[in-house]
């Protein structure tokens, strides 16, 4: 028996971009009918170009927007925000972390501010309790108490993006959805983040929905891969298999592209140079 | 005689708290036809020194070096009338984000126009043939009528091929790529790199790569610089340095890629940095 907390199914949606006088409107199919599941505590990565529909299932998964079709079950219970029966208990269940740790965070809130938000729309915890947890969490995520009270812009990105990340699992979800979180970062910053959702992984068994386009994060970092391509799932399985034996045309695309960093590839490509 | 040579580079600036060296004693030769990259975190100087190199820097900074000369020619010595002459047509650069970059008001081929009207003496019409035979030579499909879109009309990708097409457009001898796809995809990066080496092997142009991933100097490099905090960790050729880096600091910008990942963890470079600083704080007692 498996233990899936998210199940989705044939899940579909369409944008329909306003016609005008003489143009019909068009519809854009940005996601085409994915279906996946992802098990308590592991990883699905899911991988694509920009304007693959990457970002739009990420969107439906938080709830933000609703699918055309289709169905998605978080922890047993469906969701569906079109007949608008979503409880603040399913929203909290789910947290999202952004691409852009300068964009996500509102310049004139301090830290703490920032921490404290979730609990104080969704909770009645007690303003000391609050606090506690805030600067608490602070330490998880590596940052110290004395940056509670100060504002975003006196930190740097990876900084900022352990505050999003903090600010995502100070509700305790089940599930987190991270759209790119590292993609912004140096390679440096890049490596100490993926430890920190390592362990968070660990000490809280969360489960990730990774979105990437760095297949070599996403070696690292994902249980199951899925490839997307212009909204559809054209490869999805554990990551060896995926990484071991890619059965679609633009998976293998995907892998000529990554760039190679080891000594071989180098003697081979500055050998190709002065062949030319 | 090398293209360009720098020795000894230096920039302060003025700042509020006093003064802030954000270069310290850097060194940089670069041959024609050859790639140079120039590798190190955010805050490593990479970028200032190509600035101060080309003279965009603000007032508030100070410039020294020993030598800072382009072909033989002292850049420092230069007027600004000179320096103009120089930076746009011997010299280009290619920045971060193409789309902010480029001038939203403008078409792109009145943007590539602009620069061939500065420093070519092609009449109209040459240099309307010129503007659509750069954005071929990019890769931009249907030339004829991309030359009158709008950058926002444009993708990532394609704005930073026009950049590309601006900066390449009078045949430069020097090119500079501020870290020309950290905002792309992978697969548009590929393109963007094959484009970048394609044009530098073909014009035996000298090119500057300035990034912080370790895959793209992989892909491109001849030689690496390696920069931490404003001084200079290592510099040698791509092969040695990946085989057999000798800096600590390389070493741990190695071990961060994510494929080089041995056990759970990735190792990241403040482990290797704090080992770094004890190592020399016991070397000096």
């Amino acid at each position: 028996m498996s233990d899936a907390i998210l199940k989705v199914r044939d899940l579909k949606r369409d944008y329909v971009t306003k016609g005008g006088m003489f143009t019909p409107p068009r519809v854009l199919h940005a996601v085409k009918g994915v279906s996946f599941d992802v098990e308590r505590g592991s990883t699905l990565a899911v991988v694509g170009e920009s304007g693959c529909g990457k970002s739009t299932l990420a969107r439906m998964l938080t709830m933000i927007d609703a699918p055309t079709s289709g169905s998605i079950e978080i922890d047993g219970a469906p969701i569906d925000i079109n007949a608008g029966k979503v409880t603040r208990e399913m929203r909290q269940a789910v947290q999202i972390v952004f691409q852009n740790p300068y964009g996500s965070l509102n310049p004139r809130q301090k830290i703490g501010a920032v921490l404290e938000e979730p609990l104080l729309l969704n909770t009645s915890t007690p303003a000391a309790e609050r606090r506690d947890l805030a600067m608490a969490m602070l330490e998880k995520v590596g940052l110290k108490p004395e940056h509670y009270g100060r504002y975003p812009h006196m930190f740097s990105g990876g900084q900022r993006q352990r505050v999003a990340i903090a600010r995502a699992i100070m509700l305790k979800p089940k599930l987190l959805v991270l759209d790119e979180p590292v993609s912004a970062l140096d390679l440096s910053v890049q490596a100490q983040i993926l430890n920190l959702l390592a362990d968070l992984q660990d000490e809280f068994n969360l489960t990730y929905v990774f979105i990437s386009h760095d297949l070599s994060v996403v070696r690292y970092i994902a249980d199951q891969v899925m490839v997307m391509y212009f909204g559809e799932a054209v490869e999805y399985g554990t990551r060896d298999a995926v990484f071991d034996n890619p059965q679609h045309d633009y998976t293998k695309t995907l892998f000529a592209a990554t760039p190679r960093a080891d000594v071989a590839s180098i003697k081979a490509r500055l050998a190709a140079k002065s062949a030319a | 005689m090398s293209l360009l040579q720098i020795r000894n580079l230096r920039v302060e600036f003025d700042t509020a708290a006093g003064p802030f060296r954000a270069l310290d004693g850097v060194d940089y030769t670069v041959e024609a036809g050859e790639v140079l990259a120039i590798v190190g975190e955010s805050g490593s100087g990479k970028s200032v020194a190509m600035l101060a190199m080309m003279g965009l820097l603000p007032d508030s900074a100070t410039v020294t070096a020993d030598e800072m000369s382009f072909e033989g020619v002292d850049l420092r010595s230069l007027s600004t009338a000179q320096r103009r002459k120089v930076i746009g047509k011997d010299i280009s650069m290619i920045f971060q984000e193409p789309i902010a970059s480029l001038n939203p008001c403008f078409t792109v081929g009145f943007q590539l126009l602009e620069t061939l009207k500065a420093h070519t003496d092609l009449n109209r019409r040459q240099r309307r043939d010129r503007v659509i035979e750069l954005l071929t030579a990019v890769g931009i499909p249907e030339p004829e009528r991309r030359v009158n879109a709008f950058p926002h009309q444009m993708s990532g990708g394609q704005c930073q091929r026009v950049m590309i097409a601006i900066a390449t457009a009078c045949h430069p001898k020097l090119l500079i790529a501020d870290e020309p796809t950290t905002a792309l995809d992978v697969t548009i990066q590929k393109q963007i790199l094959d484009l970048l080496t394609g044009l530098q092997r073909d014009h035996g142009m000298g090119l500057i790569m300035i990034t912080h991933d370790m895959g793209v100097v992989a892909e491109t490099a001849d030689r690496v610089v390696v920069q931490y905090q404003g001084k200079q960790m290592e510099t040698a050729d791509v092969l040695t340095l990946f085989e057999a880096p000798e800096h600590p600091y390389t070493r741990a910008l190695l071990s961060a890629l994510p494929e080089n990942a041995t056990g759970d963890r990735l190792p990241t470079v403040s482990d290797y940095t704090e080992a770094f600083a004890r190592e020399q704080t016991e070397a000096r007692t």
